[in-house]
């Protein structure tokens, strides 16, 4: 349970600390209704699925404990390594390009000019928007005969592409609509960070002669770099966790092409009903991505000290 | 003050220079420019395909400007298909689990930043990054065996995973920002340490509840994956309403387009209408977590 924070550094002020302990356990009360929502709807259902993944179980049919035997199983299971490779690739690519655009978008709306307000609140609606019907619209548009994309791209002179239709350009593609949805998020998470830079060093830089390139390369970078980082961890984690979109555009096809581990994970459980198998992979999912928020965790702090 | 020295000063600078600076600017303008398309183009193409015939969405080469525009498409999404019922689904299970979240999750917000209970912020933490799949299986298996999946109940108590760890987070980094000392002298005058929170904490904390309360009806409203796993047919919500008419209806895109901007309209408008508090609430909760 919640627990206070305060160390016991000194044996002097150690009844000071049990009293301020003490004061902060009044307020464990605010904190219990929560906590039951928490326990019943989050950790309940954590403990249930690492319950379950023991059982050889099909939706319908007797269970069978089984142990480790749905791990073994799974590391065995070539489709879930493609889906793995799949999603590493993916998630690369979805990391990558936000990253960059939403810093060179941050840097853009970090300058004043006519109407910024009205332009930044445009560039921010996909991230709101739902990504349901947004995944809808991008469907029609990648369209091969009728959408509207291959038409554009046959009135600047290149070939039509089959986007989402065919196994080789469906992943880049589906990071288009993830880029497209999620720059935004990045660039707010970098453009707060500009504001809150001091100016001190762009005095100094300017003085010492510093050109404009320099004075990003030296000063914005570095003083940048820890909002860059958490920009970084929000954006692998929503990265790896993509469902919506690819499910709604191509579950998980054409053939298996697009099937992240999310799609492998859904299919599993809710169209073939194997949910001991399937929460297996919840549990090695959850690992993944508990692994890389702790790893990039780590690479803030060194970031900070640096 | 040094209004003359300024206004003077740019016209003594030679032409190739004024010349730069304003083709920097106009580099600079369709930069801009360049960054926002993306967003304006689909949004105006939904809209575009939601006003046309069906001979027009499907023609060669595209017909961009709906001539003359036409309602019907909207009126055969709400003809048709059970559209109203989907969006009162939506509306109730939302509001439900926005105010249910709002409920335990303020005073949670509040205790967590009064106690400075780093592991219980870092559990929301973790909570908020896991992908919303991961909860899905023990529930289904729970709400089939409780026979409650004719009901809206199983997805509002979904919705809660996403709803809770939003609005605690979200209070706890508001209730950090806030000055102690009102509530202190509110508890030296003999206040309890509710009456101190109802009346003094939260009032002030009014700015973060309304971006708390925003947020989660957004994040909310968009989820599809719970409603997708656990809605039978009266219970849908829109998304998953909307999701399957795609897969009903392959070119019917004049509808389809409708319903999809109808969806996403009221979470569109309230991006325009509270775009300061979503960009403190995200930004807040983003840079001081993790």
């Amino acid at each position: 349970m919640p627990q206070d924070a305060v160390t016991l550094a000194r044996p002097a002020g150690a009844a000071q600390a049990a009293r301020r302990r003490n004061y902060a356990r009044r307020y464990a009360w605010f904190v219990v209704p929560a906590a039951c929502v928490v326990i019943a709807v989050i950790l309940f259902p954590w403990a249930f699925t690492l319950y379950v993944s023991g059982f050889d179980w099909h939706l319908g049919s007797e269970r069978r404990w089984v142990g480790l035997d749905n791990y073994v199983r799974l590391f065995a299971d070539a489709r879930f390594g493609w889906a793995m490779l799949r999603t590493l690739f993916y998630t690369a690519l979805a990391v990558v390009a936000p990253m960059l655009l939403g810093l060179a978008a941050a840097l853009c709306f970090h300058r004043r000019f006519p109407l910024r307000g009205l332009a930044r609140t445009v560039f921010i609606l996909p991230m709101m928007a739902t990504p349901v019907a947004v995944a809808l619209v991008w469907t029609m548009m990648f369209h091969p005969q009728l959408g509207v994309l291959n038409w554009l791209l046959t009135q600047v002179g290149l070939p039509p592409s089959m986007w989402v239709y065919s196994a080789d350009t469906v992943i880049p593609t589906l990071v288009i609509v993830e880029v497209w949805h999620w720059t935004p998020l990045v660039m707010l998470l970098i453009l707060g960070g500009l504001a809150s830079l001091p100016q001190d060093p762009y005095e100094a830089a300017k003085i010492d002669g510093a050109s404009a390139w320099q004075a990003f390369r030296h000063v914005t970078l570095p003083l940048l770099a820890p909002f860059i980082v958490v920009a970084l961890i929000i954006r692998s984690i929503d990265a790896l966790k993509a469902f919506d979109t690819i499910y709604v555009i191509t579950q998980g096809g054409p053939g298996q092409a697009s099937e992240t581990i999310n799609i492998f994970l859904y299919l599993q459980a809710f169209a073939f009903y194997n949910v001991g198998y399937a929460s297996a992979v919840v549990v090695v999912f959850f690992a993944i991505i508990m692994a890389l928020a702790a790893l990039l965790l780590w690479t803030r702090q060194r970031v900070r000290v640096t | 003050m040094s209004g003359r020295v300024t206004h003077t000063a740019p016209r003594r600078t030679p032409l190739w220079y004024r010349l730069r600076r304003w083709l920097g600017r106009l580099g600079f303008g369709l930069a801009v420019l360049a960054l926002i398309s993306p967003a304006v183009l689909v949004f105006l193409w939904m809209l575009s395909l939601s006003l046309k015939t069906e001979l027009d969405n499907t023609a060669w080469p595209p017909v961009f400007l709906p001539d003359p525009p036409t309602l019907e498409n909207y009126r055969e999404v709400f003809a048709r298909n059970d559209f109203l019922l989907y969006a009162w689904n939506s509306v109730v299970v939302s509001v439900t689990a926005t105010g249910l979240a709002l409920l335990v999750g303020v005073p949670a917000g509040y205790g967590i930043a009064k106690m400075r209970a780093m592991r219980a912020a870092a559990l929301i933490l973790i909570a908020r990054i896991t992908p919303g799949l991961s909860y899905l299986i023990p529930m289904f298996l729970l709400f089939q065996w409780l026979e409650l999946t004719g009901t809206l109940l199983p997805i509002i108590v979904a919705h809660l995973v996403i709803t809770v760890p939003i609005v605690v987070w979200v209070m706890i980094s508001f209730f950090e920002g806030l000055p102690g000392e009102l509530e202190e002298a509110a508890l030296v005058d003999g206040a309890t340490l509710w009456q101190a929170f109802r009346h003094v904490a939260m009032p002030l904390a009014r700015p973060g509840i309304t971006v708390a309360t925003i947020l989660a009806f957004i994040f909310s409203w968009n989820n599809f994956v719970f409603a997708m796993v656990l809605a039978g047919r009266e219970t849908r919500t829109l998304p998953v309403a909307v999701n399957n008419m795609l897969t009903f209806e392959q070119i019917a895109w004049g509808p389809l387009s409708a319903a999809a901007l109808l969806v996403t309209l009221p979470v569109l408008l309230l991006t325009l209408l509270a775009q300061r508090q979503i960009v403190a609430g995200l930004t807040a909760g983003g840079v001081k977590g993790a």
